[in-house]
């Protein structure tokens, strides 16, 4: 091939083919996104006064009713139990899986495909439904809550811990097994150290999660702060109701900050 | 060859590879028929360019690789056939130091020495941090040995420098009690003058512990100083096995290819 000097080099950044492909995810998105826009049916009367009903419900919830503040305080603290105790349950049970999840410690693929599908499990199914299983199971109640809470969280637990044993380097691996150490010894001091502060970020953040999660699960009668919501809701007590959201609106940011806070400190 | 034989072919020898192959992809082989006799002591050095299979020789000693076929005698068992707890038994004999360290850096000093006896205590001690006190004792007194001392203990080892952390790896691997130790490009990460260090170190430690230490490292100046004995390795095959003296000009050329470089 001849250089010819003056003539000058094009550089594109996509190919013709991939060009062409953008395109079509181009077209196709803005036709889903016409498509769905007419078939979502708003109704305009209720879209118009929506500002004025919004109004009207926060009249209604202030002044806060704190003669109900023993209540709220009491199904609080159920509420951080359930998140709590789930959270504790969901890393015990997901530790042993995450490890039969990892490529680079079980090298049998049908354990590790067992372990993704009981992570897959766990996590396509929303708490709320697991918290109608248990409350049918063990009856309504703060059990049914810790369950479905650690249920739930298995899958995300084991997954990113999964993934964090997978990232472990394996220099130290290699020479721990070098120095002929059994492989529960080298879970320990080979991938246990690495992968500890992943562990407990991902613990953390699980928490923070199942505390949000934990407050609505009363809905459906699996204990905590949302069981004295669902009543207040249902006796359109909104004074008790507009006490409860403030108070779990400030929990939740309580504990984003102290998790953030933690989390930073470890890694 | 028999069991027997090679007893009688080398007495002093320690490590007796036997017809060693290795191929990664079949009928490409890296280790080509690879015969040696690693005696009782000294440093053994063998060098060649990257890609000849001095890595994979020294992995299939302790079976981090296994070998395609062939015999490894150490200790009265053949390496290349041992499995399970037997293979771990063996390894606990050869200690092994790396060119990345491969410390595990967020465990302090002392723990990564006491590595070095993870195949010799139960793993609740392990667990408990409960090492036995004669062990602790001799990682105190290898700290000394390779010239960090006690004020290292409870540093991290990812607060070290690279010399000071091979200086660990070293130390791990003498913790091992060792019969053998293998050395994989331990100076390759490190400047001229740690490198002059660490080597210096690992003659020092196999003279004065007996132990014989095979080194592969790719600087022919820092093999001929330190090693008593010479391997050279290209294509798979060794093609020098003599002092470092003998090692001249053509012989170089045979192992690195050209003349120019020199």
């Amino acid at each position: 091939m001849m250089e010819t000097g003056n003539d000058p080099r094009v550089w594109t950044r996509f190919t013709p083919a991939e060009r062409i492909g953008r395109s079509i995810v181009y077209i196709v998105s803005a036709i889903a996104i016409v498509w769905s826009l007419q078939t979502v049916e708003i109704i305009p009367e209720f879209l118009y006064d929506a500002p004025e009903q919004t109004a009207d419900l926060f009249a209604r919830m202030w002044p806060f009713d704190l003669k109900f503040w023993p209540v709220v305080w009491s199904t609080l603290v159920e509420t951080f139990h359930i998140a709590t105790l789930g959270t504790i349950l969901a890393i015990l049970l997901a530790l042993p899986l995450s490890f039969l999840a990892a490529r680079n410690f079980t090298a049998n693929p049908i354990l590790r495909w067992i372990a993704q599908f009981i992570f897959v499990s766990s996590r396509s199914v929303n708490s709320l439904i697991w918290a109608l299983l248990f409350v049918a199971i063990f009856g309504p109640g703060a059990l049914a809550g810790v369950f479905s809470i650690a249920v739930r969280s298995i899958g995300f637990v084991g997954k990113l811990f999964g993934e964090a044993l997978e990232e472990a380097h394996q220099g130290p691996i290699e020479a721990l097994t070098a120095t002929g150490a059994p492989r529960a010894a080298i879970l320990l001091k080979g991938y246990w150290p690495q992968a500890e502060p992943a562990f407990w970020s991902v613990a953390l953040l699980r928490w923070d999660i199942n505390i949000r999660e934990s407050a609505v699960l009363g809905l459906v009668g699996a204990g905590g702060i949302g069981v004295a919501l669902d009543a207040a809701l249902n006796n359109l007590y909104w004074d008790q109701v507009g006490l409860m959201l403030a108070t779990i609106f400030a929990v939740v940011v309580v504990t984003e900050i102290v998790t953030s806070f933690v989390r930073s400190r470890i890694i | 060859m028999t069991r027997s034989a090679l007893q009688t072919h080398a007495t002093a020898s320690v490590l007796g590879i036997r017809h060693l192959r290795k191929e990664y992809r079949a009928g490409v082989p890296v280790l080509k028929d690879i015969n040696l006799d690693i005696g009782a002591e000294g440093l053994t050095a063998i060098i060649g360019p990257s890609g000849t299979g001095k890595s994979t020789l020294i992995r299939c000693i302790n079976r981090l690789v296994d070998p395609t076929s062939g015999e490894i005698w150490f200790e009265g068992q053949d390496i290349a056939k041992v499995q399970g707890s037997g293979l771990r038994h063996i390894r606990r004999r050869i200690g092994m130091v790396f060119q990345e360290y491969n410390l595990v850096e967020r465990l302090s000093v002392m723990e990564n020495i006491l590595s070095g006896r993870l195949g010799y205590i139960p793993v609740w001690r392990a667990f408990l941090r409960k090492f036995p006190d004669a062990d602790i004792t001799r990682a105190f007194e290898l700290l000394d040995a390779v010239g960090l001392g006690a004020d290292f203990a409870t540093r991290r080892a990812d607060k070290l420098s690279g010399g000071q952390r091979q200086r660990v790896g070293i130390a791990r691997a003498i913790m091992q009690d060792p019969g053998l130790v293998l050395a994989d490009e331990p100076t390759s990460s490190l400047d001229p003058k740690t490198s002059v260090e660490i080597m210096e170190l690992m003659a020092e430690m196999s003279a004065r512990r007996g132990i014989p230490i095979v080194v592969n490292i790719h600087n022919v100046e820092l093999a001929k100083r330190f090693a008593h004995r010479v391997i050279g390795m290209t294509g798979g095959m060794v093609v020098y096995d003599g002092p470092p003296d003998g090692l001249g000009a053509h012989h170089l050329a045979e192992i690195y290819g050209g003349e120019d470089w020199q």
